[in-house]
């Protein structure tokens, strides 16, 4: 059997090693952007000059012959799926010995072509200068536009947002970040954790303006960008505009097929599209019934790979259901780590109690959720502390009552050796609230751990 | 620009450009540098004291100079911008001219150290005051390493300042430095005693446990015996103990001077160490041969030792030169620390040391210490993997939730530091030690249903 993947991203790549794990079938994985699997998470350090590409692709060159992997660099320009073929053209410069068919016929097809940046129809939003950030050559894009530029401006303040602005502060490069809510991330971050890191972008320098939206990009009368006007009506220089208001599934070239789209190709629990033979995972994937606590399309790392590993095993024969389990996820901003367990909303719902302490420096906090009807354990936000995911998860799923984790709560920690350890302090907080006197029962430390995860 | 090729070429371009006060501090090491040049060409032609202090003087000021304005004001965190782009950090042209600098360095200091005559005699005072007797390679080899460690020790230090699992570490190996490696020996030698080095012992150092070495000592009366002691001690009772509670950490990047070296003054070219299976394949070859070496030379030697040099005192000679040569200063040395800006700072650390080797077997088979990593957070990055000196692909445990045991693995605890997203922990631990990578910790699928093992 011959499977063909379009996407070489982290679902595609993760599927292909999987089924490859579990079987013989004949695998090939065709994309467009680059050579080889890449980390797209990790853009930011190359253009920082942290890694090279070579760093940040997880596998050796060697890698794919030896797993049987077939790549290929091109283009899928439409699907035949009558006829299980795909149309081809060439993405990169072809070698002699490089031969590249304009179709290619397959018996199951993986769809895994990730997402693309969203673009709302501002004016001007086509000029030269004017990118969003999401691929290699949107990497290059801003690379060279980034000599002797004068400011940067960033519409949309989202985490590709503020990585384009660590970016260009890493380069010395003036920022003016435009963010439409009212603070930062607000859509996500609770109060209290969204102010923190307004106050970080505006210690780093950053012209941060809240409350504020792109109205038009300016042309300087050869199709560059030279400012952009706000919806305040003010006017702001720049060379450089970066779009990073959120992504969407990347289908356009699917879309006057007879596959079922939504937001994004729309699967079942099983990755299965309309169409018998063809899946979809990844960021341009969409559940149409996502389980609880999660949304149908979900453009982020973990969920690709594991959609990689699950289709693999349908594909091989093994009926298995895409579940990703208790919500989590973790980003950095500038210098403040983050990391969510289970479900923290940016607005806290009557029915939960929200325990919350910051650091006296402003730039680390612990926030814990609770059902204040059972007092059963809800979520964890961490910014510049770091929890352990297996003890937060196994607390969320067993539905842990709220003072037996905040007893246990150092055993979450998984801070470095000789940090700082905060629980006391969450702890007091609860107290206060709740007018009790529960004491911190356990520390960090592994061995704790280890017992209670085996428990 | 060239949409259709992968070949990434990023020109980093940008407004970077040093600051007035990071030029000045730069100018005023090369003053300092000048003057060991201007010493050294003079060969003991010119009055050493003056020179010496202004040399050092102005090396301690550019330098203390050069990390204030590189990092006083900055917010602290991890900063490795340009490391891929600047040519000493990414084997460009200023890379490898430091490299047959220091090569070269290490060449006359082996083999030709009348060639050093004149930094020799620069040093002089110094060793007077120090050691009351005239200096010679080793004490100015001694003087530099040391004073490299904690310069440099200090500029870690500095970058580091919001980590302080790296702030101690970095105080120990300074202080190992400078008082094990530096001051105490000096200070023997003004009792007119050897100097002995309490932090280095068999196998690291190839001399300890010799039958000449035991005989040696014991002449030494008491004194002696207390060394034949510590050395017997340190190798086959301390080592282990400390090893199962800590990994080999404990001594590569707490207490020993070569890892001392590469954690402070080899920092800047940790991500240039190779991360590709074959180099693992090469280290796993290199340094065990080098361990089955170091025990057959001092086995050989006390075979010889016992009869009376009848039966292999040619070849066992022969052997003992060609360790000496080989291993202990073409290896140790030479390659070892000059080829820092090629090879990374822990090349003797990872593919030669039979110290290293020891610690590393029982880390792997018998320890209590393993990185653990932090169910499925991570990113796959790649910034562990890169800036890890011991080369190893720290992503490829992490990614697939693996806790990570390698032999190699000194526990220098960058690799937590940079990860961007919380993946890793140096941790002890008793309870689990023959299953200590077994769990994966990211969700897996088991039998027909998504489930988390672990
Ligand atoms: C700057 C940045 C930072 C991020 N940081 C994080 C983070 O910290 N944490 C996190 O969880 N997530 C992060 N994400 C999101 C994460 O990278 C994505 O969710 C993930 O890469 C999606 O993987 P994928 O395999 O589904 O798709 P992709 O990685 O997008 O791979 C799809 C590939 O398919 C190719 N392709 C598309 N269409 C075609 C076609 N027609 N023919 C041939 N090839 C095609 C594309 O060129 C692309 O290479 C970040 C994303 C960006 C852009
Ligand atoms: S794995 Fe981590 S702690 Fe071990 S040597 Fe590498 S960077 Fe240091
Ligand atoms: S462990 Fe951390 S640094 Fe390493 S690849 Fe994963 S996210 Fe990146």
């Amino acid at each position: 059997m011959k499977i063909a993947i379009i996407g070489n991203g982290i679902s595609g790549i993760t599927a292909a090693r999987w089924i490859r794990k579990l079987s013989d079938h004949e695998i090939i994985v065709i994309s467009g952007e680059s050579d080889y699997f890449y980390s797209r998470t990790a853009l930011m350090y190359i253009y920082m000059g942290h890694m090279g590409l070579k760093e940040t692709q997880p596998y050796e060159k060697g890698f794919w012959k030896k797993n049987r992997i077939g790549l290929k660099r091109a283009w899928v320009k439409d699907v035949d799926f009558k006829n299980k073929k795909l149309h081809l053209i060439p993405a990169a410069k072809l070698t002699d010995h490089d031969f590249l068919p304009a179709e290619l016929p397959y018996d199951k097809l993986i769809i895994a072509t990730g997402s693309d940046s969203n673009k709302f129809g501002w004016p001007g939003q086509d000029l030269e200068g004017v990118r969003g950030l999401y691929s290699l050559q949107d990497l290059q894009y801003m690379d060279n536009y980034s000599k002797d530029l004068n400011r940067a401006v960033i519409v949309g303040g989202g985490l590709i947002g503020i990585e384009m602005a660590e970016m260009f502060h890493s380069r010395n490069i003036p920022v003016t970040f435009l963010v439409r809510e009212k603070s930062y991330w607000s859509n996500v971050l609770p109060d209290e954790e969204s102010a923190m890191i307004n106050r970080c972008i505006k210690n780093n320098h950053i012209d941060l303006r809240l409350g504020t939206e792109l109205k038009e990009i300016v042309d300087n009368g050869s199709g560059k960008a030279v400012a952009v006007i706000t919806n305040k009506g003010e006017k702001i220089d720049c060379g450089f505009v970066g779009l990073t208001a959120g992504v969407h599934p990347n289908i356009g070239f699917l879309k006057e097929s007879d596959l079922e789209t939504g937001r994004g190709i729309k699967v079942n629990e099983f990755l299965e599209t309309n169409i018998p033979d063809v899946y979809a995972i990844g960021d341009c994937a969409e559940q149409q019934h996502p389980k609880t606590g999660r949304r149908g399309v979900e453009a982020i790392w973990y969920t690709g790979r594991m959609m990689g590993e699950t289709v693999a095993y349908n594909i091989c024969g093994k009926k298995v259901e895409y579940n990703p389990g208790i919500w989590f996820n973790s980003a950095k901003f500038f210098d403040i780590e983050y990391q969510v367990y289970g479900n923290v909303p940016a607005k806290i719902p009557e029915y939960m109690t929200s325990i919350y302490w910051e650091h006296p420096d402003g730039d680390k906090s612990i926030r814990i959720n609770f059902d204040n009807r059972n007092n059963s354990i809800l979520g964890f936000n961490l910014m510049g502390i770091r929890y352990r995911h297996e003890v937060c998860e196994k607390w969320l799923k067993e539905k842990t009552d709220m003072e037996t984790v905040l007893k246990d709560l150092g055993q979450a920690n998984f801070d470095p050796e000789f940090y700082d350890q905060y629980e006391k302090h969450l702890l007091a907080a609860y107290n206060k609230i709740a007018g009790k006197n529960i004491q911190l029962k356990k520390r960090r430390g592994l061995s704790q751990v280890i017992a209670f995860l085996k428990r | 620009m060239n949409l259709l090729d992968s070949s990434l070429s990023l020109a980093y371009q940008g407004n970077h450009k040093m600051t007035g006060l990071q030029k000045i501090s730069l100018a005023i090491v090369g003053l300092g540098t000048l003057g060991l040049l201007i010493a050294w060409a003079s060969n003991g032609n010119i009055s050493p004291l003056p020179t010496f202090i202004f040399s050092l003087a102005a090396m301690t000021i550019g330098s203390l100079l050069y990390t204030y304005s590189t990092y006083s004001g900055k917010i602290p965190g991890i900063k490795n911008n340009r490391v891929f782009q600047y040519g000493i950090s990414s084997r460009g042209a200023a890379a490898w001219i430091l490299g047959i600098v220091v090569t070269g360095f290490y060449v006359c200091l082996y083999w030709f150290p009348h060639l050093l005559e004149g930094l020799i005699r620069l040093h002089d005072p110094l060793s007077h005051g120090l050691r009351g007797k005239a200096a010679d390679q080793w004490f100015v080899y001694g003087t530099f390493y040391t004073v490299a460690v904690l310069l440099m020790g200090i500029k870690f230090i500095f970058k580091y300042r919001h980590n302080r699992y790296q702030i101690i570490r970095t105080i120990s190996v300074m202080f190992f430095q400078l008082v094990f490696a530096y001051l105490i020996p000096a200070f023997l030698a003004l009792l007119n005693k050897p100097d002995e080095y309490f932090s280095y012992f068999w196998p690291l150092d190839s001399y300890a446990l010799r039958p000449d070495w035991i005989a040696g000592k014991s002449s030494l009366g008491t004194f002696g015996y207390v060394v034949i002691a510590i050395g017997i001690l340190m190798p086959f009772v301390v080592t282990p103990i400390l090893t199962y509670f800590f990994g080999k950490r404990w001594y590569c990047s707490w207490v020993c001077g070569c890892g001392g070296l590469a954690e402070t003054a080899g920092d800047p070219f940790r991500q240039l160490s190779d991360k590709s299976l074959t180099a693992w394949k090469i280290e796993r070859w290199m340094i065990h041969s080098v361990l089955v070496a170091v025990v057959l030379l001092t086995a050989l030697l006390w075979f010889n030792h016992i009869s009376q040099n009848t039966i292999l005192g040619g070849f066992t000679e022969g052997f003992k030169s060609a360790y000496g040569f080989g291993i202990a200063m073409a290896f140790s040395g030479v390659i070892g620390v000059g080829f820092y800006p090629i090879m990374g700072s822990r090349v003797w650390c990872r593919f030669g040391c039979p110290m290293a080797a020891i610690l590393g077997l029982q880390q792997k088979y018998f320890s209590r210490f393993r990185i653990t990593t932090n169910g499925g957070q991570c990113i796959s990055c790649g910034n562990c993997s890169t800036y890890c000196e011991m080369g190893i692909d720290v992503r490829h445990y992490a990614q697939r939730g693996q806790d990570i045991v390698r032999a190699s693995c000194v526990g220098c605890g960058v690799c937590s530091a940079v990860c961007p997203r919380g993946v890793l922990r140096l941790e002890n631990g008793a309870s689990d030690i023959g299953s200590r990578t077994d769990a994966l910790r990211t969700i897996h699928i088991s039998e027909d249903e998504v489930s988390i093992l672990s």
